[in-house]
C-alpha cells in the first residue's frame, strides 16, 4: 500500500519537474519579452518624454509619428530595402544554390565563399561596403585609377541613391545563407522523380520550372521569412554604412526608433514607431506560424 | 537517475536563490563614481588629474567610462543606472541634457560648497542657468568650448594673398577664388551636428546676436520664418557648393585632417579641433588661424560640460561635495582645459599658459559677456531640449542634402519645432 502511494508521488513529481525545470526561462520570456512588448505598447498612448510617465494622451503620438517627415523617408525606405532585400537575395541564393548543385567539382569550397559573408556581423559589413563604395576610397576612384577618367558611382554620397547601396550590402551579406537553405532544399528533391522526366525526354529548363522549383516551396517561405524579420530589424548596418545619411535619406524605423528614443528624449513617439514595426512584423510572422503549426497538427 | 536530476535541480534552485539575496555590494566610505565619456587620449589623460587629485583628498574614485557616439551610448548607461535607483555620484552632461536630469529630480544639492566658494561670482551667468536649478548648484561646470571658429590653413592663405574672411559675404568671394585655383575651399563632414554648427555660425553671422537669441534660442516662429532665415538658407545652400563631393558621413577630424594636410583651406569646427592640430605637430594660431566664424567677431557660443552631481543620499554626499570643490579649484580647471584644448569654465583662472587661440577665447569670452553676447550653441545641445533640437537638425541637414529651397525650408523649420515642442 505505502509502495504505490510511494510509486503514485514519485510519478506525479516526474511529471511536474519538466514544468517545474522549464518555468525559469518561461518566465524570463513572459516578463522579458511579451511583459517590455506591452509596456512598449501602453508608452506609446502616454506623453513620456525622458522617462515613462503614464500621462495618456491616446493617439498622439502615432498622430506626430505620421505627420514626422523622418518617419515618411524611414517607412518609404523600409518598403524600397524590404522589398529589393528579399527579392534580390532570393534570386541570387536561388541561382547559386542551383549552380553549385551541378554536381560541380570543390563545391565545399565554393559553398564556403558564398556562406562567409553571413559570418562578418553587419557592422563589419557596413564599414566594408562603405570603403568599397566611398567615391574618394573605393570603386569609384580604383576604376579610374586604371585609367577611365569618367567613371562615376556615387551612390553613397547621392540621396536619392544612397538607400540602395544599403541593399547591395544586405544582400551581398545574406545571399550566402539562403543559398544554403535552398541547396539543402535541392538535395532533398526526389532524385527517382528527377530520373522520370529526364527519361520523359524532359528539358532541363523545364524540370526546373515545373518540379523542381515547385517542390521548393516551404524553402521560399522559410527563406522570406528570415529575410523579412532580418530586413524589418536591420539597423546596425545602416549605422556602419550611411549613419542614416546623406541627410536622412538612409533612415530606417528601427534607426528612427532608436535616436528619438534615446538621443531626442521622445519615449512616447519612439514607443509608437516600435509598435507599428510590432505590428508589421506580426502580420507577417503570424500567418507563417499559423501555417507551419497546422501542417505539424496534422503531420 | 531521477534522483540525480532532482538534486540537481535542488542544487540550482537553492543558488537561485543564495544569488538573490547576497546583498549589494558594498559602498567604500568616501569613494565617487564618476560617468563620462571622456576616452580619448588627451581627454582620459585630462579626468587623470582631478583622479589624482581626489585620492590625495583620500577619496577613491571608480571610474566609469562609457566610449563612442558623443556620449549616446553614455547618455543610455546613465538612464538605466538611475531607473534602477543606484545613480553615479557624478555625471558627464551637456547643458540641455543637464536642465532635463535637474527638471526630473535626480539631482543633489551642491549649496554648501558653491556658496563659501562664491561660484557665482567666477562663473559666467549663461552657463549658471545650466549649472543652478531652482536656484541651487546641481553641476559642476568644467570646461567652455567655443563651436564658432573657423580654421585656415595659414600656408594656403598666404601663397593665394587671402585673409581669413571676416563676413559672409568676404567668406563666399575668398571661396570662390580659391575654387578657381582648384583648391577645395571648405573641409566638412555631413552628419547632423556638423551641419548644424555651420548653420549656428551662418544664423549668428546674418541676422546678428538678437536674432540668435530670438531664433535659435527662444524658438520664436516669427523669427525661425523670417526672410533673415531665408538668407541664412541661401547662405548654407551657397556653403554646399564650397564642400567636396565626397563629404557625407565624414568624422569632424578628418575634415580637420584636411585642412591640415593642405586638400583644403577652412574648417568650420568648435575648438576641440585644436587636439588634431597639436597631435599633428602643428601650432594653432601659426600653421592653422583661427578667427571667429564668420559675421560672428563679438560673439560667443559656448558648449559647456558639466559634472552633474546626483543625489545620492547621505553617506556618499561628503565626497560628492570634495569632487565639486576639486572640479571647481583654478588649478584642476586650468590643467583640464589645457589637455582638452577648452578654455576654464570660472573667468578668473589666468591664461597665460594657453596658445594663441585660447587667449583669444578668453578675451572674447569676458567681451561677449558684458555684451550679453554669450549663448548656447544649438549644435552642441545648448540652445533647446533634445527634442526641439533633433527637429532642427532634421530640417538644417535635409536642407543641406537636398535641392530644397530656402523658403521651404524655413516653413519647414517652423512647421518641425512647432511639432516638437
Amino acid at each position: 500500500m505505502a509502495a504505490t502511494e510511494r510509486m503514485a508521488g514519485k510519478r506525479r513529481l516526474a511529471n511536474a519537474l519538466p514544468l517545474f525545470v522549464l518555468s525559469p526561462s518561461l518566465l524570463m520570456v513572459t516578463i522579458g519579452v511579451y511583459g517590455f512588448m506591452l509596456f512598449s505598447v501602453i508608452l506609446s498612448f502616454t506623453g513620456s518624454k525622458m522617462f515613462p510617465r503614464f500621462v495618456f494622451t491616446g493617439f498622439d503620438q502615432y498622430e506626430r509619428l505620421f505627420s514626422n517627415p523622418r518617419w515618411g523617408v524611414a517607412v518609404q525606405n523600409i518598403f524600397i530595402f524590404g522589398g529589393l532585400y528579399i527579392v534580390l537575395a532570393t534570386i541570387l541564393g536561388l541561382g547559386l544554390a542551383i549552380l553549385i548543385d551541378q554536381r560541380i567539382r570543390a563545391e565545399g569550397a565554393f559553398r564556403t565563399i558564398f556562406l562567409y559573408p553571413m559570418a562578418l556581423s553587419f557592422i563589419v559589413t557596413g564599414v566594408i561596403w562603405q570603403w568599397l563604395l566611398n567615391p574618394g576610397l573605393g570603386l569609384e576612384r580604383l576604376v579610374q585609377g586604371w585609367g577611365w577618367e569618367s567613371f562615376s558611382f556615387k551612390w553613397l554620397v547621392d540621396p536619392q541613391m544612397a538607400i540602395y547601396t544599403v541593399v547591395i550590402a544586405g544582400v551581398w551579406q545574406v545571399a550566402g545563407f539562403v543559398m544554403a537553405l535552398f541547396l539543402a532544399g535541392l538535395r532533398g528533391i526526389n532524385t527517382e522523380i528527377l530520373s522520370a522526366a529526364r527519361m520523359d525526354g524532359a528539358p532541363t529548363h523545364k524540370i526546373y520550372t515545373r518540379i523542381i522549383i515547385p517542390a521548393l516551396r516551404p524553402v521560399f517561405l522559410t527563406a522570406f521569412v528570415v529575410e523579412a524579420h532580418l530586413a524589418i530589424k536591420s539597423y546596425d548596418l545602416v549605422v556602419a554604412l550611411t549613419k542614416g545619411g546623406p541627410g536622412f535619406a538612409t533612415e530606417l524605423p528601427s534607426t528612427f526608433m532608436y535616436t528619438t528614443t534615446f538621443t531626442r528624449n521622445e519615449m512616447g513617439l519612439g514607443a509608437a514607431s516600435a509598435t507599428v514595426m510590432l505590428m508589421t512584423l506580426a502580420a507577417i510572422i503570424i500567418p507563417y506560424l499559423y501555417s507551419e503549426l497546422r501542417h505539424e497538427r496534422r503531420g | 537517475m531521477k534522483r540525480i536530476l532532482l538534486s540537481t535541480v535542488c542544487v540550482a534552485v537553492l543558488g537561485l536563490a543564495a544569488a538573490a539575496v547576497e546583498p549589494a555590494q558594498a559602498q567604500d566610505q568616501g569613494s565617487v563614481e564618476v560617468l563620462h565619456w571622456w576616452t580619448s587620449g588627451g581627454e582620459a589623460a585630462a579626468v587623470g588629474v582631478l583622479k589624482q587629485d581626489m585620492e590625495s583628498k583620500g577619496v577613491a574614485w571608480q571610474d566609469m567610462p562609457v566610449a563612442g557616439g558623443a556620449g549616446e551610448a553614455a547618455m543610455t548607461a546613465l538612464r538605466a543606472r538611475v531607473t534602477s535607483g543606484n545613480p553615479p555620484t557624478a555625471a558627464q552632461l551637456l547643458g540641455m541634457s543637464l536642465r532635463a536630469w535637474a527638471e526630473e529630480g535626480y539631482l543633489g544639492d551642491l549649496t554648501e560648497v558653491a556658496e563659501p566658494e562664491g561660484w557665482d561670482s567666477v562663473i559666467p551667468e549663461p552657463l549658471q542657468a545650466f549649472a543652478k536649478y531652482d536656484g541651487h548648484y546641481v553641476a559642476a561646470p568644467v570646461n567652455i568650448h567655443r563651436p564658432n571658429w573657423l580654421w585656415s590653413n595659414a600656408k594656403i592663405f598666404e601663397e593665394n594673398g587671402l585673409t581669413p574672411p571676416k563676413t559672409w559675404d568676404e567668406f563666399n568671394q575668398v571661396a570662390e577664388a580659391l575654387q578657381a585655383k582648384g583648391i577645395q575651399p571648405l573641409a566638412h563632414g555631413g552628419q547632423n551636428w556638423q551641419d548644424t554648427t555651420v548653420f549656428d555660425d551662418v544664423v549668428l553671422g546674418i541676422g546678428g546676436p538678437e536674432f540668435y537669441q530670438k531664433a535659435i534660442i527662444e524658438a520664436d516662429p516669427e523669427a525661425l520664418g523670417s526672410d533673415t532665415m531665408v538668407k541664412v538658407f541661401d547662405q548654407m545652400r551657397k556653403i554646399r557648393g564650397f564642400v567636396d563631393p565626397n563629404f557625407s558621413g565624414r568624422d569632424w577630424n578628418l575634415a580637420t585632417a584636411m585642412v591640415l594636410n593642405g586638400e583644403a583651406a577652412m574648417q568650420l569646427m568648435g575648438d576641440w579641433a585644436k587636439g588634431e592640430i597639436i597631435a599633428a605637430g602643428k601650432t594653432p594660431g601659426v600653421d592653422i588661424l583661427c578667427t571667429p566664424a564668420p559675421g560672428t567677431e563679438g560673439s560667443f557660443l559656448f558648449n559647456t560640460d558639466f559634472f552633474a552631481m546626483f543625489d545620492v543620499g547621505e553617506e556618499r554626499r561628503p565626497a560628492q561635495l570634495i569632487m565639486a570643490s576639486a572640479a571647481m579649484s583654478p588649478s584642476f580647471q586650468e590643467t583640464f582645459n589645457l589637455a582638452k584644448g577648452s578654455i576654464p569654465a570660472r573667468t578668473d583662472v589666468p591664461g597665460d599658459k594657453f596658445d594663441e587661440c585660447g587667449k583669444q577665447s578668453m578675451a572674447d569670452i569676458k567681451a561677449a559677456q558684458e555684451k550679453g553676447t554669450l549663448m548656447g550653441s544649438l549644435a552642441h545641445g545648448h540652445a533647446q531640449p533634445p527634442a526641439v533640437q533633433g527637429a532642427m537638425f532634421d530640417v538644417v541637414t535635409n536642407h543641406f542634402n537636398s535641392d530644397q529651397s530656402s523658403a521651404d525650408a524655413a516653413k519647414a523649420l517652423v512647421d518641425a519645432v512647432a511639432a516638437a515642442q
